[in-house]
């Protein structure tokens, strides 16, 4: 049993552990796969070997599965959008067009429910992030060994680490939530002034319009403002990384019983078939979700604060 | 799990995939559905249009109908009213023909009784004269006679 939990432990993490490509330092001792060790004599630029190696290299290092994939779907994405946007007609729109134009009115729909200012930029912004998260996410729903045994195969090395959900590594959802933490800020200061943006900051929730009290009442405000803002990314991404990574957790769960026996195999794809039936729902939700919060930020950062 | 350069290249990703999406997918798509919103109003409107221009002429069209109707009705009604106007004025004629004809015919019966009576006074005076001289069976003075035979004729 203990070589069993053993190689159930080695197939989870195998699968929670990105193709990493980064620096590792001159000095570095590499153990490989007979256990021996090599020390490198210059820093070197590699794929890691195991996860140890990938938590080596620190910040310099590059999940290529995860750029790879969420690259390719968003490629896909803008060649398959533009190439409909280009053929486009004004008569009656046919299969392909019809549902591109579906899309593209419930996200422009959407934004103008929520967003009531005037940039041109949220609407396709929106639409990107739904799309573009959708179909990252949707890659939890190709059975989890497909893609990673094809590309054991085509690479040759049994051992490399592939993983097809982009969502599933924080740095990408991460990434995404601090380039809308970049325009949100860019807007806010953009629409109200850099004093206007500082002010916002600090002068709020707090405020008694005497300034020997507003004096005390900055730092607190400040604190409390600079808090909720950097919230926003954070909960932003997280809650994308989170969900998917828990779904991709389970049907890495339920990839395990279909190596314990026929009848846990056939129960396996039972529960596998029906976490993928619901995971369509939590796919699409995060989707929307995401884009739905970027715009109510972009709104809050266009938003002067004439509240009080 | 590490945190590393990915999530800065997911940043620029990001930007990439979204100004191109700002540049080349929405404006192109956007346009194309406003436009067809725009062609659908017109289609509509146009269509309304068509509906109430229908309508008028329908109507119109009714109406015309009725007026003509009405026409040939009063045509119809002047041609019977002058049938029997016609028949009236024949029938008049043909009364007054009759008349004439009539009186006429009554003139010259009567002035065929009146050249009768007169041939038939002549022929008694002249009977009479006869007579009286046969019964007389003298010479009379004829012409004495004859003023008194004629005063006795004329009383006849």
């Amino acid at each position: 049993m203990a070589s069993e939990a053993q190689t159930s432990t080695s197939y989870i993490q195998h699968h929670l552990q990105n193709m990493t490509y980064g620096k590792l330092p001159a000095g570095y001792e590499r153990v490989d796969a007979e256990g021996k060790i090599h020390v490198l004599e210059h820093d070197t630029w590699t794929l890691a070997h195991s996860s140890q190696e990938a938590a080596d290299m620190g910040f310099m290092a590059l999940h290529l599965d995860t750029l790879g994939w969420s690259i390719f779907l968003g490629a896909l994405f803008c060649f398959f959008f533009a190439r409909v946007a280009k053929k486009a007609t004004v008569g009656k729109p046919t299969g392909v067009q019809s549902f591109v134009e579906l899309v593209v009115s419930f996200v422009d729909n959407t934004v103008k429910d929520i967003f009531h200012h005037k940039n041109r930029m949220i609407a396709p912004m929106g639409l990107t992030i739904f799309c573009w998260v959708f179909l990252m996410n949707l890659m939890d729903l190709v059975p989890i060994d497909w893609l990673p045994l094809a590309a054991a195969k085509i690479s040759g090395d049994d051992h490399l680490f592939f993983k097809v959900v982009p969502t599933t590594d924080p740095n990408a959802t991460l990434g995404m939530a601090i380039s809308v933490f970049v325009l949100m800020v860019f807007f806010s200061i953009k629409q109200k002034g850099l004093v206007g943006f500082i002010k916002e900051l600090t002068l709020h929730p707090f405020h008694s319009g005497k300034w020997f009290v507003d004096i005390f009442l900055i730092p607190i405000n400040f604190i409390l403002e600079t808090v909720s803002l950097i919230a926003k990314p954070i909960s932003l991404g997280l809650r994308l990384f989170g969900n998917l990574y828990a779904g991709e957790m389970i049907f890495i769960l339920i990839a395990l019983m279909f190596s314990a026996g026929l009848f846990l195999g056939i129960f396996g794809g039972v529960l596998q078939w029906g976490w993928a039936v619901f995971h369509i729902l939590v796919i699409t939700l995060q989707a929307f979700v995401f884009m739905v919060l970027t715009t109510v930020y972009m709104a809050m950062a266009h938003d002067h604060g004439d509240e009080h | 799990m590490n945190i590393n350069l990915t999530l800065i290249g997911q940043s620029i990703t990001f930007f990439v995939f979204v100004a191109f999406c700002w540049k080349y997918v929405w404006p192109a798509l956007i346009s194309v559905m406003e436009e067809r919103e725009q062609k659908i109003a017109a289609g509509l409107e146009a269509a309304e249009r068509a509906d109430k221009d229908l309508e008028l002429a329908q109507k119109k069209a009714t109406e015309q109908l009725r007026e003509a109707k009405e026409q040939a009705a009063a045509i119809v009604e002047q041609a019977n009213k002058r049938a029997t106007q016609l028949i009236d004025e024949a029938k008049e004629q043909a009364v007054a023909e009759a008349d004439r004809v009539k009186a006429a015919a009554e003139a010259e019966v009567e002035q065929m009784t009146n050249r009768a009576k007169e041939e038939l006074r002549g022929k008694v005076a002249a009977l009479a004269l006869a007579g009286a001289s046969q019964v007389l069976q003298a010479n009379i003075d004829e012409a004495a006679n004859a003023e008194l035979v004629n005063k006795l004729a004329a009383e006849l």
